[in-house]
């Protein structure tokens, strides 16, 4: 099976150790993983501002750059649901096909690979927030809360108001600034509210929002991306 | 009809060209390039209860919504309707004008016959009435009167405060919304009753009691 | 407080002052989530709620499809039960036909059914010039009119009001308008409601003359419909000599079946409840029942302008539940007078651009007011896919132009070149992780993230060059992990 990584803009220039997590993680699991060096975006930020033209040319060059891979890999549901949800109506046929072939983490590992204990290891306590796509548009369903409990030493807390939105958007992050901090907020004060040490999800940039909250606001906890936790181990704990 | 012609619009040949025809064609304009819509896929349920749980279940909707249930048999009706007239100290009941007249027979308060000439104000001034209903729902816990004689015009149900309800069980009881639909007249004038009046105007929490009558009562009447 | 929407500021500033105001917070947050949960539970009971939701989807499509057919239908089934139909292109139309027909009748006061369609022309002001007086009876309608408010809910317009604050309105302002409040008023909802009963008992009782707008009008029988709570519409609509709705063209349905799909998704959604304490049906007049004169105003007012946009189109399906206001996170902080329409909500932000088009300044922020969290969509009764129109409508407000959004064309065009050139790409990210920081001056916007939020540490290196080090290109072009740096 060939299985490349679609890493994401924000993971590649912000996150990149996001990307090498889930390669690492992917290996350990014994899977073979490529990297398309053509992806940049998948178009997302363009399509959800309005602006269809500068999408069309990002969807066409994200189809062509994951052309003949069996599976297309990424740790974020936004833009994992993207391909899935609007690739077919905006790109072409390879586009579509792209769409029926894109898996997020976490359905990857349970769905296609059938796993839910990665071995992973990483002994602090958790909260854990589904993001809108993943949660609605992906349909994620329990998978990560799954993969997080069988992490040998983690300690999963739930998170009130778990389904309620950061506050993100995007664009909205900025275009509503203030609307968008007073969900970030409330999210972090929700988190704070568990006593966990990490605020765990499944996409970076709504991580960056809630993140940059938390710091600002010295928040007792920090956000990582699950696939960060996954990829942690005994041998090589993340710390 | 009457159509309201703009004088300062277009004159067509039969003089001026309304709103009526002017929203007419936008509307076809508007969708003449739409895709067809095929006729409606009903794949819902008819009901969601079982027949021989219908009647508890009307009970218990109806208890839900703060309506005092009574179930009785046709021998015993009058004398609980004399006792729920008493306990609410009623001195007048709004009847009908086809009520069967054997359930106020045990009743002391004086009756009130709803005449066309009668007023509001009028109405506003009796304590209770007694209706029959068309039919009840049990999943939504409703009552519906479509101002058959035993229930009157709409008005007598909605003026007096206090209102008692009918309902021959199980010939008037159906389990479902579906179920009800094709048991009523849409050319009469119907009132779907569930509960007495409510509000949730005030911070999204439910309060009964507003300008509806405030107690409802259902005697179920099983023979 | 000015009782209009006009000259409202832009979303985003609306809002701000809203975020801020603890109180208001306070009361969205405490009704939005006492209705959320319970709608929930409301909807749990039916096992066949998607069957139903799609059901009420597809009734409402395919009228829309056919709406001059079904409209045609309706005005005769209604012609035939004694009532008279008029045909109002737009909002001064609708206002001028119905001020003709209460002035015809001699009366200088109407009761009023709580409606979406006469809050939406701004019926009271029109009739108020007239020397008409309005009553709203709806208790929500009341404490927005005797506090010479605005509407911010479509179901409780005055949700952004708490029991106490209500009390104080209710103490100072109902002498002005009929019989005062009890002495000693307390804030008990229970009380309040009391109060409202006393105060429009009389006004009840006189009236001539009764508006309403509907929930739904049944082509194929004439039969019209609204949903309450209370039982001022049942007052409006049976006991005063004349009867006047206003109806929205899109509230039609064709056949009296179809209501078994509302009649279980409308309540549900919009107070949670198995069904509403009251839901009234009339055809035309009925003979010694209820009002003797009967009309009917069919209202455009943008309809056919939104029908005419395939994707904005679905808005159109609409049953003004308020679902989507309970559970929208942005709704809950920004509360409705932000939206400057009487829709608010993610309804709101996609109607009014659609009714009133995009040129005005809050018309034009409507549509960026949403994170996109697609909530909405996942309670809405009819399907209606809010994210969908609201994306659509962003599209035609950029490509309208216009302040700030050159600026973003620009910076979306130069991104969108150099994400489709990698090598350029790695370069930029490259530089930044140089830097080991963003640098919030040079990004366009950022003023807007850093005001609230720490930008993010930046990387010693993008991914791509992590790869490209750590995993060792195979000739072929793809690449292999060997663990080792190459």
């Amino acid at each position: 099976m060939r299985v490349a990584l679609f890493v994401t803009c924000v993971n590649d220039a912000v996150y990149p150790s996001t990307g090498i997590a889930t390669v690492r993680l992917l290996e350990r699991l014994g899977v073979e993983v490529d990297f398309p060096e053509a992806q940049t975006c998948c178009g997302q930020p363009q399509f959800n501002t309005g602006y269809r033209r500068e999408t069309e040319r990002l969807v066409r060059r994200t189809a062509a750059a994951f052309e003949g891979y069996d599976y297309v890999v990424t740790p974020s549901g936004s833009c994992a649901a993207m391909v899935r949800q609007h690739y077919p109506k905006i790109g072409d046929a390879s586009a579509a096909a792209l769409a029926t072939r894109t898996y997020e983490l976490t359905e990857f590992l349970v769905d296609v690979l059938e796993v839910t204990d990665v071995g992973a290891y990483f002994p602090h306590t958790v909260t854990y927030h589904p993001s809108c796509h993943g949660l609605r548009l992906l349909g994620l369903g329990d998978r990560p809360r799954r993969l997080l409990e069988a992490v040998e030493g983690l300690e999963l807390r739930e998170l009130p108001g778990a389904d309620e939105c950061c506050g993100f958007g995007g664009t909205f992050a900025l275009k509503n600034s203030d609307v968008s901090t007073a969900m970030g907020q409330d999210k972090v004060s929700h988190a704070v509210s568990t006593g966990a040490e990490v605020l765990c999800g499944a996409d970076n940039s709504c991580l960056m929002h809630i993140g940059g909250v938390l710091r600002r606001e010295e928040a007792p906890l920090r956000a990582l991306h699950l696939a960060d936790i996954l990829a942690s181990t005994r041998e090589e704990p993340l710390v | 009809m009457s159509n309201t012609a703009d004088s300062t619009g277009p004159t067509g040949p039969t003089g001026p060209i309304g709103s009526r025809e002017r929203i007419l064609a936008r509307i076809r304009a508007a969708v003449a390039d739409a895709p067809d819509a095929p006729e409606v896929t009903r794949d819902y349920l008819d009901t969601h209860t079982p027949d021989a749980a219908m009647v508890d279940l009307l009970a218990e909707n109806l208890a839900d919504y703060r309506a005092l249930v009574h179930r009785t048999d046709s021998a015993t009706l009058p004398d609980l309707l004399m006792r729920l007239l008493a306990e609410h100290g009623s001195r007048t009941v709004l009847v009908p004008p086809g009520l069967p007249p054997g359930w106020l027979a045990a009743a002391d308060p004086t009756r009130i016959h709803d005449r066309e000439a009668s007023t509001a104000r009028e109405l506003d001034e009796v304590d209770s009435v007694v209706t029959g209903c068309a039919v009840a729902i049990a999943e939504t816990g409703t009552i519906v009167l479509d101002g058959s004689p035993d229930q009157g015009r709409r008005r007598i149900s909605l003026v007096p405060d206090h209102h008692i309800c009918v309902v021959r069980v199980p010939e008037q009881v159906v389990a479902s919304v579906p179920q009800a639909m094709p048991r009523l007249d849409p050319t009469r004038p119907l009132t779907w009753i569930s509960g007495p009046s409510a509000t949730s105007d005030i911070e999204l929490d439910r309060v009964e009691g507003v300008h509806g009558p405030r107690t409802l009562e259902v005697v179920l009447v099983e023979d | 407080m000015s009782g209009t929407f006009v000259g409202m500021p832009s979303f985003p500033r609306a809002a701000k002052e809203a975020v801020h105001n603890k109180t208001l917070r306070g009361n969205l947050r405490h009704a939005t989530h006492t209705i959320r949960d319970k709608r929930a539970k409301a909807v749990a009971e039916l096992a066949d709620w998607a069957e139903l939701r799609e059901a009420g989807k597809q009734i409402k499509d395919h009228t829309l499809r056919h709406l001059d057919r079904y409209l045609l239908q309706l005005e005769e089934r209604v012609t035939a039960a004694g009532g008279t139909v008029h045909w109002a292109a737009d909002a001064d139309e609708a206002n001028r036909i119905v001020a003709d027909l209460v002035k015809a009748t001699g009366e200088s006061e109407v009761v009023k059914v709580k409606s979406m369609a006469t809050q939406e022309i701004g019926l009271n002001e029109a009739l108020e010039a007239e020397g008409i007086a309005a009553y709203e009876t709806d208790l929500a309608e009341l404490i927005v009119q005797l506090g010479d408010d605005r509407p911010s809910h479509i179901l409780v317009p005055a949700i952004h009001r708490n029991r106490a604050e209500i009390r104080d309105i209710f103490r100072t302002k109902m002498a002005d308008w009929g019989r005062a409040a009890p002495d000693g008023l307390t804030d008990i909802p229970a009380d309040l409601a009391e109060a409202a009963r006393l105060h429009l008992r009389e006004k009840f009782l006189r009236a001539k003359v009764g508006v309403s707008g509907a929930n739904f009008m049944v082509a194929e029988t004439g039969t019209l419909v609204v949903f309450e709570s209370e039982g001022n519409g049942r007052m409006c609509l049976t006991l005063p000599e004349t009867l006047i709705s206003v109806v929205g063209i899109e509230k039609v349905v064709p056949s009296w079946r179809d209501l078994e799909v509302f009649l279980q998704t409308l309540p549900r959604s919009s107070t949670a409840e198995r069904m509403n304490p009251y839901t009234s049906t009339w055809t035309g007049t009925a003979d010694g029942d209820g009002p003797k004169t009967f009309h009917l105003v069919l209202l455009d007012n943008g309809r056919t302008g939104t029908l005419a946009d395939e994707v904005g189109r679905q808005a159109l399906r609409c049953i003004r539940c308020s679902a989507c206001l309970n559970v929208c996170p942005v709704y809950e902080r920004a509360g409705g007078h932000a939206y400057g329409s009487v829709y608010p909500g993610p309804i709101g932000a996609i109607l009014s651009p659609q009714l009133r088009g995009t040129q005005s300044e809050i018309d034009a922020s409507l549509p960026y007011a949403s994170s996109l969290c697609g909530a909405c969509y996942e309670v809405c009764p009819v399907a209606i896919d809010i994210p969908e129109v609201l994306v659509h409508l962003r599209e035609r407000v950029a490509g309208q132009g216009g302040k700030g959004h050159r600026l973003e064309k620009a910076a979306m065009k130069a991104a969108g070149w150099v994400l489709d050139h990698p090598g350029v790409l790695g370069a930029g990210e490259r530089a930044a992780s140089k830097t080991r920081r963003l640098h919030p001056s040079k990004l366009p916007g950022a003023g807007a993230w850093t005001r609230s939020r720490e930008l993010p540490e930046m990387p010693a290196e993008p991914f791509r060059d992590w790869w490209k080090k750590n995993r060792k290109p195979k000739p072929d072009g793809t690449s292999k992990p060997d663990g080792k740096k190459s």
